[in-house]
């Protein structure tokens, strides 16, 4: 990363730092803030995995009683709501940051400001929920927070409700973000069909929560009210219907699943063609399959509501779309084993992290069949069979998908190699650790255990207790896995092999500038004439598919003149997100409490702090004017300042 | 520690679905598992399971060969040691390739749906000559009232052997609670597979048990803090024994003689004084006249059932003296942040000697 002040000078009012604290807290490259929410998503995973490991200890054996019921049914809400909200959720995020303005030819995201908003929205919301434990404790109704239960003061469920919201406001400004960034500032040929697959997922994932976290705001609104203000809008006894309250969760919700694992799909999608050294097998319909499971992902929300009250047509109507999404996820997962037949595979960590997503999440996608067996379903419904099944595709999927990433590009962040011996540890304990949790969770469920019980009870001991023990045995060996992970990144962050521009022979755009990347991203904005545009500029193959190197420098579209001299204009940093974003917390708190002080102080922190970010000077020396140069270049960069 | 009821069911039944874990665990179990959704006891687990094994062994198969795939191209196309570092052939992509895993995972989906959507209407129509129970799920036990014999039980229930019993299903009665009640699901594994209790509606489910026996089970959508102390009894009779049930719980409780320890109880659960709820103000003991139950569990023949406390404690004079004396040392509930569960009543070494005498008569 750069480490040079910059020389402009600046009206009073706007930072000019780049450096330092101030340069952090105040960036608006999304470089840096991609690297904010990695080291932020570290710290909740930690927090996360803590809470799940007293989960296990306490269902270690029968009748153990580590904690109390009321603590207990505070870690598994908090565990949920970190592991989704706090973790999966943001990390695609940190990726999104980091690479769609690389992979699509960009100098920044098109909102770079709100981009800062959405970090520390998402940061404060995150200690916001945190926040609770030390203020009459944390939520402790479910990560579903199903009403009536969760508006029972009790519950706790108001800083869930609040919490969330906040988090929610900043996804969706971070979808709008992103949304518009692909749109509109892809490099000058970069169509729609050369753009890599993690762009595509990312489009796919960022629309999906544009029309997803709409219907859980409402849902969180009216449950916040519910529970702080006295209205009736899931009461029973006053007309309410608490059905409603699972329906729109759901509705959001499933497509939340979705939103999870597909950044991690287009990651593995980058990830195995650089290692069997071939083109992605089918691009097309990986593509469209994505795009299929974004669309199909709004039709199936009331599978996870089979066993509730809902009639025999409409458990019909959703197992067969449950079914049909089935499709389109296989398409994916054939592409994928069918990219590495034919090739010629590189066994290092990010690719060993992708073949394990392939193989756990093809797992979690047959037990996720096996719901949509409506009557099969109403066995398995809230056991541990469900809890092996999400986190086959969460944490055998999404998470396997998005560690893959940290390894590949690790390099193009720190310019350095992470250790491939301590990765390969990392790799094979994950794996070993993670089945041995996860999977006798599916017997524990089928003889009778279910979810969220603070008590395995004796007399259901003596069948499960020795998968709880497997279990409990494999989350000190996910524990052990884990600091490898953090002691690896720390050590090749410090002292890492350099990795030069281009450590694995890659195939897009990203790579093509130095690594570490530089701070304006691109020295010139590069013209696209291929899809893997990186590698059509080092090897070109025949019309039978064999490879023809092409010797440096004679690329026909790779004229360097005629890019020469681009004008490079970069956001200027801005004191103001971060500003704004601190009137969520007042806001919250008067939101949890009731307390109407707090609500107007903090409404009117936003609206001061909106206003501070419109009127706020540029800094000197740039202008609004389009340059005539960038015109040349797709007029890109221009439209990334403000 | 609680005692296990001795397992009436001794069949083994050998457990096909492999976990799909990384050593695909196939293991069996034995027929002690009493809460065991793959050990069907009548019609209605039986339905669930006739899908589960054969979509197991679909499942299986699939997942074989998505996995073989993946170890042969791992182990066929690795990088040899002698590799001359060329690039291997670029495939693009095959659209009949494509088309074949498409319409394939298609087919075998639309073959597995078929059942499905019958299965749903099987397992949910009205049966004939049903026996109905409704169940009332409470934070947190379940209460049990049968409109045909007006009996009222609460944790563990008694129904015919080989009779299909429909449970009409809410949560909370708001007629007499202040508890509005949350949602509950009930689920006794072998009998049936689980249904949702929702406050202000009514569901259903049909259970059947084809042999005699004790079916376990608990509530399985989270309620809230006692949640996991939330357990079902269901205690199958055949027909002459099922009466037998009837006959005795449709008889009012016995009054206890003047004068003995136990119509000193019977007078404290009527009124305690110094200003304590009497237990009469939310439990009944049903003596005379129609039946009204209250906020918690009626009384009226406690010592019929083998456990209390949402089934969690076995019902001993010891155990019984300990819930009166302090409830949420047994079982935490929210008495005194929300009204819910049992208060604590401050009872001196002496009401607790004449109220668990009286708790103890009522048979």
């Amino acid at each position: 990363m750069s480490s040079t002040t910059t020389e402009r000078t600046g009206y009073a009012g706007r930072p000019r730092q780049r450096d330092g604290f101030v340069g952090w807290i105040t960036t608006t490259d999304h470089k840096k803030i991609g690297i904010m929410y990695f080291v932020t998503v570290l710290v909740f995973f930690a927090l996360g995995g803590i809470e799940s490991g007293f989960i296990r200890w306490q269902l270690g054996q029968a009748e153990q009683s580590v904690l109390t019921e009321e603590v207990y049914n505070q870690f598994f809400t908090m565990h949920g709501i970190t592991m989704v909200f706090l973790v999966v959720m943001p990390l695609s995020a940190a990726f999104f940051n980091y690479l769609i303005p690389l992979m699509i030819g960009a100098r920044d995201v098109a909102f770079p400001r709100l981009n800062a908003f959405s970090y520390w929205g998402y940061l404060f919301g995150g200690l916001f929920l945190y926040s609770s434990f030390a203020l009459g404790g944390a939520p402790n109704g479910s990560w579903v927070g199903y009403a009536p239960l969760s508006t029972d003061a009790v519950s706790n469920m108001a800083f869930y409700a609040v919490g969330i919201n906040i988090l929610g406001v900043s996804s969706l400004a971070a979808a709008i973000n992103f949304i518009v960034t692909i749109l509109n500032m892809r490099a000058p040929g970069m169509t729609f069909m050369r753009m890599p697959v993690f762009v595509w997922m990312a489009l796919v994932t960022n629309f999906l929560l544009l029309f997803a976290l709409p219907i859980i705001a409402v849902a969180l609104f009216m449950l916040n009210f519910d529970a702080v203000f006295d209205t009736q809008f899931f009461e029973p006894a006053t007309g309410g219907d608490p059905i409603l309250y699972q329906h729109l969760f759901w509705l959001f919700g499933h497509p939340e699943v979705y939103i999870m694992i597909l950044p991690a799909m287009g990651i593995i999608s980058e990830i195995l063609p650089v290692n069997s050294r071939k083109p992605l097998f089918g691009y097309a319909a990986v593509v469209f399959a994505g795009a299929a499971i974004g669309f199909i992902g709004f039709g199936v929300w009331a599978h996870h509501m089979f066993t509730s009250a809902i009639g025999p047509v409409a458990r019909s109507a959703f197992a067969l779309s449950t079914m049909f999404i089935a499709v389109p996820t296989g398409i994916k997962i054939f592409n994928w084993v069918f990219t590495m037949w034919g090739g010629k595979l590189r066994f290092n960590t990010p690719m060993l992290f992708s073949i394990g997503f392939v193989s756990m999440f093809t797992i979690g996608g047959l037990s996720g069949v096996t719901h949509a067996v409506v009557p099969h379903n109403a066995q398995q419904h809230d056991t541990y069979y469900v809890v092996a099944h999400f986190h086959y595709v969460l944490f055998g999927g999404a998470l396997f998908g998005l560690i893959a990433g940290i390894y590949f590009w690790f390099p193009k962040v720190t310019g350095k190699l992470m250790d491939e011996k301590l990765g390969k540890l990392h790799f094979w304990t994950w794996l070993l650790g993670f089945n041995l949790t996860f999977g006798p969770m599916h017997m524990s469920g089928l003889l009778g255990q279910p979810r969220r019980t603070a008590v395995l009870p004796g007399e259901l001991g003596s069948t499960v207790e020795l998968y709880n023990l497997i279990s409990s045995l494999g989350y000190l060996v996910l524990f052990g896995s884990a600091l490898v992970f953090l002691y690896n990144l720390i050590r090749s962050l410090k002292r890492g092999e350099a990795s030069g521009d281009d450590p694995w022979d890659a195939r897009t755009l990203e790579w093509i500038t130095p690594s570490p990347t530089p701070y304006e991203n691109f020295h010139t904005i590069p013209t696209v004439t291929h899809r893997d545009e990186f590698w059509h500029r080092k090897y070109a193959e025949d019309d039978a598919g064999r490879v023809v190197p092409v010797p440096a420098g004679a690329s026909e579209d790779h004229d360097p003149a005629a890019e020469h001299d681009e004008h490079i204009h970069m956001p200027d940093p801005s004191y103001w997100p971060l500003v704004q974003t601190l009137g969520f917390l007042p806001f919250g708190y008067g939101l949890v409490f009731g307390n109407f002080w707090l609500i107007g102080l903090g409404l009117l922190w936003l609206v001061v702090g909106m206003y501070g970010w419109i009127i706020e000077p540029l800094a000197e020396g740039d202008d609004d004017e389009p340059d005539e140069h960038t015109s040349t270049s797709g007029a890109t960069a221009a439209a990334s300042a403000h | 520690m609680r005692e296990h009821p001795p397992a009436r069911r001794s069949r083994r039944t050998p457990l096909i679905v492999g976990a799909l874990g990384s050593a695909a665990l196939v293991l069996a179990a034995c027929g002690d598992a009493e809460q065991n959704a793959l050990d069907p006891a009548g019609p209605f687990s039986q339905a669930p399971q006739d899908l589960i094994i054969p979509v197991a062994w679909i499942a299986l198969a699939v997942f074989i060969f998505v996995q073989g795939l993946i170890i042969f191209s791992v182990i066929r196309f690795r990088t040899r040691k002698d590799d001359d570092g060329s690039l291997p052939k670029q495939i693009h992509g095959n659209t009949r390739a494509e088309i074949v895993w498409t319409v394939i995972p298609a087919v075998i989906l639309a073959a597995i749906a078929v059942p499905t959507v019958q299965g749903i209407f099987e397992v949910t129509g009205e049966p004939d000559d049903a026996l109905t129970i409704e169940v009332i799920g409470h934070r947190w036990w379940f209460e049990y009232y049968y409109p045909d014999y007006d009996i009222y039980t609460a944790n563990e229930f008694a129904i015919p052997v080989g009779r299909p019993v429909r449970l009409e299903m809410t949560a909370a009665d708001l007629q007499r609670s202040p508890d509005l009640g949350v949602i509950h699901s009930f689920w006794v594994p072998r009998l049936a597979g689980k249904q949702d209790l929702v406050p202000g509606q009514t569901t259903f489910l049909n259970v059947q048990a084809d042999e005699p026996g004790r079916y376990l089970g608990q509530c399985a959508e989270y309620c809230g803090l006692s949640h996991a102390n939330m357990r079902i009894r269901v205690e199958a009779y055949e027909d002459a024994e099922f009466e037998e049930w009837v006959d005795a719980q449709s008889t009012p409780a016995a009054v206890p003689a003047d004068g003995t320890l136990e119509a000193q109880g019977r007078a404290l659960f009527e009124e305690l004084g110094d200003g304590r709820l009497a237990c009469a103000s939310c439990h009944q003991v049903w003596e005379e006249g129609s039946r009204s139950p209250g906020q918690g569990p009626d009384l009226t023949h406690l010592m019929s059932r083998e456990e209390f406390a949402g089934a969690i404690h076995d019902m001993t004079e010891e155990n019984l003296r300990q819930w009166l004396a302090d409830p949420n040392s047994m079982k935490p509930m929210q008495y005194e942040v929300n009204g819910i569960g049992m208060p604590n009543l401050d009872l001196s070494e002496d009401e607790l000697d004449a109220l668990v005498a009286y708790m103890l008569s009522l048979e």
